[in-house]
């Protein structure tokens, strides 16, 4: 199965929701669409799902122009971040529910359901009502609902985030064996840039109704095409900084310059901007991270394992992200160092160059 | 330490008094009468249970009864289904939200014995515009005032017309609390349009509907003013339902006694159904 967007768009009144958007999602993996609130996610889900009409462009799925058929004939599911079970139908019949539309035979969808409900852990709330059960267990109802249903496409539109922290990293990790071998093209809409590396496949990252880059979630972190595709995949927010090139030396102050290696080397000289990851600014000096960087600590956090810092040096914030955990003081001066090899370099229109 | 004391009783004493004054003492003198002859001058003589004797083998009594079950059952058999089909119609949001709302309502604030003559005029064979459209240029044989089965289509007609909006504005507001979501989560199910009302639209509007059939079943079948504006009962006693009988034995004939019999006859049943159609419409629950 596959699902193939071409220049669609979506505007409401003189507002365009979704800018010409062409992608080419496929059967076997997931495909994350990863971007903040707001970022047209939900928007371009509800287009793919046929919930909302589309401006301009053309759908397909297989090869067959599915633009003007209604989500009925789609044969698709979706889960929301709100769950949505029906209120008056027990836990069996809203799993149940799409399979009886389909005019399946009742005991192919008795075993059905009892599958799904097993994968998610129903079994025992099989009779009950979805105002009967916790947060969770709802949530797993609604996708018990999505996995019952031999659906040529899943949508799940930011699915764990109403989840409490162990359920969603035990879901996050199931989520791909669930639908691993099922033909169905599955489409992960998060604003967490971590559970798109976790959950591996391909990711589009979304920003203000563009999609800016798609491709193996890997190759699009470690290359992001341009700045703002840098941006919406890193969180803490990537560090960037305006930069000089000059000779073989690439300048961030008049008494900060660093040696220049591989393709960075042979750009020609003039203004660059650099982004370089928080958890690639560390506290402590490896034979690697050659370049020191000197600030003030404004704002420090211990998570778990991790410290983060934010720092200043002269008017640029930068935030350092490192695995131990570092006594920071506020409004101390600290040296950071990175390893140049790390950093990205951006032309003036925002283009990755190096 | 607690005070004991009786003073609460004066916090329940109002609402006792009200309900004494406004429910039990009225019916307690309709109990009065109806174990009683009652003559002039005040004068009453015991009759035990000899009125509902007469009352429950009389053939007045069960035709009338007849009628009134006839009318109640065809106006909620048509203004129903009626009522949720235009709710379902109607539109959601925008402009024609409230245009259609406020043309829903205006049947409902016309007073009741005004409806009553607006149809009887509107209906009269001779100048009534329905009445000399139908006979006149359709050239439909068609006077409520001779012909039963015309008056009997023209009360019910009138009622549907009075009483629809009422099912349609409940039920209306049982549609439009549905989440927009739950129509999603159908689409994507791959749901008909059938399906969509049978399991969520029905479901969601069930508690409405309940109010709405108890009120419609309750008013119409103690329904009088408009049928006796109307029709009077008539033509003979083919629309004399159960209200405008016991109105012409109580009030007519002064028949103190057997209509106070027929009153609590007839509150009884008004309960009884009330009752079964309450307990078998909530027992899901």
């Amino acid at each position: 199965m596959t699902l193939e967007l071409k220049q669609v768009t979506k505007r409401v009144g003189a507002l365009t929701y979704i800018k010409p958007t062409s992608l080419k999602l496929e059967a076997g993996h997931f495909n994350v669409l990863l971007g903040e609130t707001g970022s047209g996610k939900t928007s371009l889900i509800k287009l793919m799902a046929g919930l909302e009409p589309l401006a301009s462009g053309q759908i397909f799925m297989d090869g067959q122009d599915v633009s003007k058929l209604s989500t009925q004939k789609r044969n698709i599911s979706l889960v929301h971040q709100f769950f949505v079970n029906y209120p008056h139908m027990t836990v069996f019949e809203n799993i149940a529910s799409p399979l009886q539309v389909a005019g399946m035979a009742k005991s192919e969808i008795q075993g059905r359901v009892e599958e799904a409900a097993d994968i998610l852990k129903l079994r025992p709330m099989l009779n009950r009502r979805p105002d009967e059960l916790s947060g969770g267990q709802q949530q797993r109802c609604a996708l018990a609902r999505a996995i019952a249903k031999e659906s040529n496409a899943v949508f799940l539109d930011e699915p764990l985030a109403n989840l409490d922290y162990k359920l969603r990293e035990e879901l996050r990790e199931q989520l791909p064996e669930l639908f691993a071998g099922r033909g169905a093209v599955v489409v992960y809409a998060t604003s967490e840039p971590e559970e798109a590396l976790l959950l591996g496949g391909y990711t589009a990252l979304m920003n203000d109704g563009n999609m800016t880059q798609f491709g193996p979630t890997a190759d699009i972190y470690r290359a992001p095409h341009d700045l703002v595709s840098a941006k919406v995949f890193s969180n803490p927010p990537i560090n960037t900084a305006p930069v000089v090139k000059k000779g073989t030396r690439m300048q961030l102050s008049p008494d900060l310059s660093w040696e220049l290696t591989g393709t960075a080397a042979g750009l020609t000289d003039g203004d660059y901007t650099m982004a370089v990851r928080p958890h690639h600014v560390t506290p402590t000096q490896t034979p690697d991270t050659r370049v020191a960087l000197t600030g003030t600590v404004l704002v420090a956090e211990l998570s778990g394992s991790e410290s983060s810092a934010h720092f200043s040096m002269g008017d640029q914030n930068w935030v350092s992200l490192a695995a131990g955990v570092f006594p920071y003081r506020i409004g101390e001066v600290h040296q950071f160092f990175m390893d140049p090899q790390h950093c990205l370099y951006f032309a003036p229109d925002g283009r990755l160059v190096a | 330490m607690k005070t004991v004391n009786q003073k609460a009783w004066f916090f329940v004493l109002p609402v006792m008094l009200l309900v004494a004054f406004n429910a039990l003492i009225p019916i307690m003198t309709v109990v009065n009468y109806s174990v009683q002859e009652t003559f002039g001058n005040n004068l009453f003589f015991w009759e035990g249970l000899g009125w509902f004797e007469k009352l429950l083998n009389s053939p007045r009594f069960y035709s009338a009864l007849g009628r009134q079950f006839f009318f109640t059952f065809s106006i909620l058999a048509i203004e129903v289904p009626l009522g949720i089909m235009i709710a379902l119609a109607m539109p959601k949001k925008g402009f024609w939200v409230p245009v259609c709302l406020v043309t829903m309502a205006l049947p409902m604030l016309i007073p009741w014995n005004v409806v009553g003559a607006m149809w009887n005029i509107f209906t009269l064979p001779d100048i009534g515009l329905l009445g000399y459209f139908l006979n006149s240029v359709l050239g439909i044989s068609y006077d409520m005032t001779q012909d039963p089965v015309a008056a009997w289509a023209t009360i019910i007609i009138m009622d549907v017309w009075h009483w629809t909006s009422l099912v349609v504005l409940l039920s209306y507001a049982g549609l439009v609390s549905i989440p927009d979501a739950y129509y999603q989560a159908a689409k994507i199910d791959g749901a008909s349009n059938w399906a969509v009302f049978r399991f969520i639209q029905l479901p969601k509007m069930k508690n409405v509907l309940t109010i709405a059939i108890l009120l419609r079943f309750m008013d119409s079948f103690n329904i009088y003013t408009e049928p006796f504006v109307l029709t009077g009962g008539g033509p003979g006693n083919s629309t004399t339902l159960l209200s405008i009988d016991l109105v012409k034995i109580a009030l007519g004939q002064f028949d103190l006694g057997p209509a106070a019999a027929m009153s609590l006859i007839y509150f009884a049943i008004t309960l009884l159904v009330s009752w079964v159609f309450y307990t078998l419409m909530t027992k899901d629950d």
